[in-house]
């Protein structure tokens, strides 16, 4: 049976639908993140580099906003991650506009090295947006050798902007054991 | 499936005026196995698709009655945790995608041509390449349970990182069997809007088509929609695993909960894509034996619409316990709550054509009874759930098992099985036993209750899903589901036997045996291989 | 002429008349003993009864119809299919009862999503297949791991009514307290649940979520997790024990040294 010419036609365009819409999946992953950040909403995986322009968040000293935000610095250590991993400070008080400096203290007690990869989460997930990271040791990956230690600054400023009604946040790192993902990359490229 | 009859044209009762048959080269079908492997017939690839259909919903059965049998007493007995696991796994993916989409695939292969006036299928060729597929994937998908490490285990939903990292070796065959099938149902979507889009007999206008025809056209754009979104998960899953990139695992920078963005991006489409052709069957079957025009036609077709287009808006109803940010969660919630609407409204214009109707209780409509009572029940559980507070202590409870399991039951099921009855006769030319309908109706209907209505119990009482085995205070209600369970399951093997002993003995059916409104019922039963070669007269009214 | 709704009707009555009544055949959801449960209780049971009179109004007209209107009894089909203002009102009407209901889940939720000002910090990590939980700042934190002994679950032994529901070192918490919970896990996702406390939090790898609860009464309160996490899923339940404040400030002081000197 001949297929009716304007067929070809539906055919053609729901199979460019189709297509399209396999590769919205994968433009799904940045459309993701562009509206976390852009949003501030579910603000809580954000491996953003250093914040360039970090002087666009310090404010002067007289204008310093009388109001304390207390930051608590948490660890979680992911699966087969046995390091070390602390904060130099659990708490810590802040005033937004002031940038501030802390570390977290890792030392490999395992017999062989290993690369480490931490990664921040912050609750709650509307004040992500307004945590800004100077410097942070969660930028890069980390390697340490057998029983190496290592002090791992983090650098930040809380955004004026930050909501008047929140006074607490919670910065938390997971730490995961990306050794063997390293190894595997190098084979392969 | 159905009776041969060589040469069918001459039976035509109504093809058009013209009688003379141009059709050269139209002879009856192949012989043998190689008639089945190579069909491009709609009513033969209809026939593939419902028997397959019938055969993994007895296999997805029997799963779910292994995992029944494990949860009749509290304590481990028959199964291991990770076999339970594969074994509700591979139950939902079996029931989603093995019975209940080829069930609808194959009534819309076999009626929608015969609904519209048209000779076949838009594409018969790739008709074939999209039921052939499917024998295929499914026995990859069943072949990964005596893989090494066993098969899924992670659930139909595959969250990860529990099914990528953590997944067993048998996943990245799990993962090609998704790619076949969703490859099956786009193939067959687009032969479907292509055939309902070009091929419609002249005179047979948008606003004059079928319910069935408007559902599942609404169900192929959906399909095409949201069957590629699955597929893009599933391949960032294999190269989560095998590529070196971090979609889904946190260490690498990537969210677990991006998973499950995407993955009920398509999944909540998903359900629509498997209850909507139901509701274009209850919009047939319910005026025939109601003796009345289905009541709102319009809004029947402009409220399936609105649903597949919501549908698209509400998929993180299913993420509230994640941390999502209130204004998501709020929005969420009111776009869940919304799309109730349109679903009431059908359910109010099927009473309304009933009401003042004169009714008759054959088979069909029994099951279409069911439908209406159990599947607003369905609805119901949905609207509860929809409601953010009160979902947090629904949520991956029994409560969402038995109000998926009192919509697809009911509603996707009790649709394909009235189907079945309702064409079985232009099928096969064979009228079924009323008796034993009715039989198989009744302990169906019971037995699904027995089944499912003490799951709302069990998850308000705090019984989570997926579990094989739980604490004492719900061991009675789970002695209750389990019987239940087995009983229904019996019901189906009656179905089976009825099915087939219709097609080898039932008494001779006539055309119309239910004096309906439709095209399909104006060709003889059983229907001749080839049908309306030329473009029927279009009456007056068609629904 | 259909025993279906009769069937419904009776079990929806048992469901509204238990909960009180038959503590071993609980039918409803818990109240709880905290006011965000109960609010969670109140909202669930309002929409329970806006559907249980929605369906008796829908069913009573179909099965009318099934009654009188049938053909084996004469009955003569009418012919309308269609009246817009009828169809107007029966879309108007629900979303109406829709925007109803949406007012106090609304309030509700915001409730739910301020943690500000609590007076403890509970961390809890989910593992395969255990939970640990760290008081924040106090210097406590321990794994919590199913109690039942193999020999039940294996049938071998008879099941101890906690059987699956009890733990090694339950999470101890007071009342009068409000409570933030921080969720996180170290492998795959799981999920925090107590029902009486009105708390269900996915724990995901890499992530940290927040819940809170303030505790009416003093007792012991079950969970289990809510995420399926492997073979073990069902076997990592949760139990809370509520204490005084003073009590719990004993307690906590004992683990502190405790675990400062292990």
């Amino acid at each position: 049976m001949r297929k009716p010419p304007s067929a070809k036609k539906t055919v053609r365009y729901l199979v460019i639908l189709a297509l399209c819409m396999f590769g919205f999946t994968f433009a799904l992953v940045p459309l993701y993140d562009v509206l976390c950040k852009a949003t501030g909403l579910n603000g809580k995986v954000d491996l953003d580099g250093p914040i360039v322009d970090g002087g666009r968040y310090r404010i002067l000293p007289e204008e310093i906003p009388n109001r304390i935000v207390t930051i608590e610095f948490d660890v979680t250590h992911n699966k087969d991650m046995p390091w070390i991993f602390k904060p130099k400070h659990t708490t810590m008080q802040v005033r937004p506009g002031v940038v501030n400096s802390t570390s977290y203290f890792a030392k490999n007690t395992t017999e062989k090295t290993m690369i480490a990869q931490a990664i921040p989460s912050i609750t709650p997930g509307i004040v992500a947006i307004h945590f800004k990271k100077l410097e942070c040791f969660c930028f890069d990956q980390q390697l340490l050798h057998p029983g190496q230690e290592a002090e791992m600054p983090l650098r930040f400023v809380i955004d004026p902007a930050f909501p008047h009604d929140i006074h607490r946040l919670t910065l938390s790192y997971t730490l995961f054991d990306m050794t063997d993902r390293i190894k595997e990359d190098q084979t392969r490229g | 499936m159905s009776s041969i009859t060589v040469d069918g044209q001459h039976n035509g009762s109504i093809e058009g005026h013209n009688h003379h048959h141009t059709d050269a080269g139209h002879h009856g079908p192949a012989k043998g196995i190689s008639r089945w492997l190579f069909t491009t017939n709609h009513k033969d690839i209809g026939t593939l698709y419902l028997w397959l259909s019938f055969i993994l919903f007895l296999v997805g059965g029997v799963m779910a009655l292994a995992v029944r049998a494990e949860l009749f007493k509290p304590g481990l007995q028959l199964l291991d945790p990770n076999l339970y696991n594969q074994l509700v796994t591979m139950h939902g993916l079996i029931m989603i995608f093995g019975a209940v989409m080829p069930a609808f695939t194959g009534l819309a292969n076999w009626m929608i041509p015969l609904m519209i006036g048209a000779p076949d299928m838009a594409l018969p060729r790739m008709n074939n390449w999209s039921f052939w597929i499917l024998p295929f994937a499914f026995t990859i998908l069943a072949s990964t349970l005596f893989m090494d490490g066993g098969g899924p285990n992670f659930g139909w939903t595959f969250y990860a990182p529990l099914s990528t990292t953590y997944g067993p070796k048998s996943t990245d065959f799990f993962i090609f069997s998704v790619h076949l099938m969703g490859m099956s149902s786009i193939m067959g979507a687009i032969n479907i809007i292509a055939t309902i889009f070009n091929l419609r007999a002249p005179g047979m206008t948008m606003m004059k088509l079928p319910l069935f025809v408007w559902t599942w056209l609404i169900t192929a754009f959906l399909l095409i929609a949201v069957m590629p979104v699955l597929a893009g998960a599933v391949t960032m899953m294999l190269m989560d695993r095998h590529f070196g990139t971090s979609f889904f695992d946190a260490g690498g920078g990537g969210d677990p909960v991006m998973f499950q963005h995407i993955f009920w991006f398509f999944g909540h489409p998903e359900v629509y894509i498997i209850i909507l052709p139901s509701f274009g069957i209850i919009s047939e079957i319910i005026p025939t034996f109601s003796r009345k025009r289905l009541f709102g036609y319009a809004s029947m077709v402009y409220a399936t619409a609105s649903i597949a287009i919501v549908s698209f808006s509400v998929w993180a109803h299913h993420m509230f316990t994640t941390g999502l940010a209130l204004g998501a969660q709020l929005y969420f919630m009111f776009a869940t709550m919304i799309v109730a609407v349109p679903t009431g409204v059908k359910i109010f214009n099927w009473v309304a054509t009933m009401f003042k109707g004169a009714l008759s209780f054959e088979t069909p409509m029994l099951f279409c009874l069911g439908f209406l009572v159990m599947f607003t029940c369905g609805g119901f559980s949905g609207l509860m759930l929809s409601i953010i507070p009160a979902d947090f202590q629904y949520h991956d409870t029994y409560f969402v098992v038995a109000h998926f399991h009192y919509v697809l039951i009911p509603g996707a099921i009790f649709g394909a099985i009235a189907a079945v009855y309702y064409w079985l006769p232009k099928w096969c030319g064979h009228m079924y036993s009323e008796t034993l309908g009715k039989i198989h109706f009744w302990l169906s209907a019971i037995s699904l209750n027995l089944t499912f209505f003490p799951m709302h119990f069990l998850g308000l009482a705090g019984m989570p899903r997926r579990i094989p085995d739980y604490a004492l205070q719900f061991a009675d209600f789970n002695k209750i589901v389990s019987i239940g369970s087995f009983i229904f399951g019996a019901a189906q093997v009656l179905f089976l036997y009825i099915v087939i002993k219709t097609i080898r003995s039932g008494a001779p059916a006539p055309a119309n045996p239910w004096n309906a409104k439709g095209l399909e019922w104006t060709v003889p039963s059983p229907a001749p291989y080839h049908t309306f070669s030329t473009p029927p007269m279009i009456p007056a009214e068609t629904h | 002429m259909s025993l279906k709704p009769l069937q419904t009707g009776v079990a929806f009555v048992l469901a509204f008349l238990s909960g009180n009544v038959w503590a071993d055949y609980t039918l409803n959801m818990t109240r709880g003993v905290t006011s965000i449960s109960h609010d969670m209780y109140r909202l669930h049971m309002t929409i329970f009864w806006v559907c249980v009179v929605i369906g008796i109004a829908v069913f009573a007209v179909m099965f009318y119809a099934i009654i009188y209107h049938r053909h084996s009894i004469g009955a003569k089909a009418a012919h309308f299919h269609e009246n817009t203002t009828v169809e107007i009102i029966w879309t108007i009407i629900p979303v109406l009862i829709l925007v109803a209901m949406a007012v106090p889940a609304t309030k509700v939720l915001i409730k739910m999503n301020d943690t500000t000002d609590s007076d403890l910090t509970i961390k809890v990590t989910g593992y395969q297949w255990r939970w640990e939980y760290e008081y924040m700042g106090k210097g406590v934190r321990f794994l919590s791991n199913l109690a039942t002994p193999a020999e039940q679950i294996k049938n071998r032994d008879v099941k101890n009514p906690l059987y699956l529901l009890e733990v090694d070192k339950p999470l101890v918490v007071p009342i009068g307290k409000k409570i933030r919970f921080l969720t996180t896990a170290s492998d795959v996702i799981h999920s925090w649940w107590v029902p009486a406390l009105g708390i269900k939090k996915d724990a995901i790898p890499g992530s940290i979520n927040e819940a809170w609860a303030k505790i009416e009464k003093v007792g012991i309160y079950r969970g289990q997790c809510a995420e399926l996490c492997g073979v073990n899923h069902g076997f990592m339940p949760i139990v809370v024990d509520a204490r005084t404040p003073e009590a719990f400030e004993e307690w906590l002081s004992q683990q502190a040294k405790k675990d400062a000197q292990s």
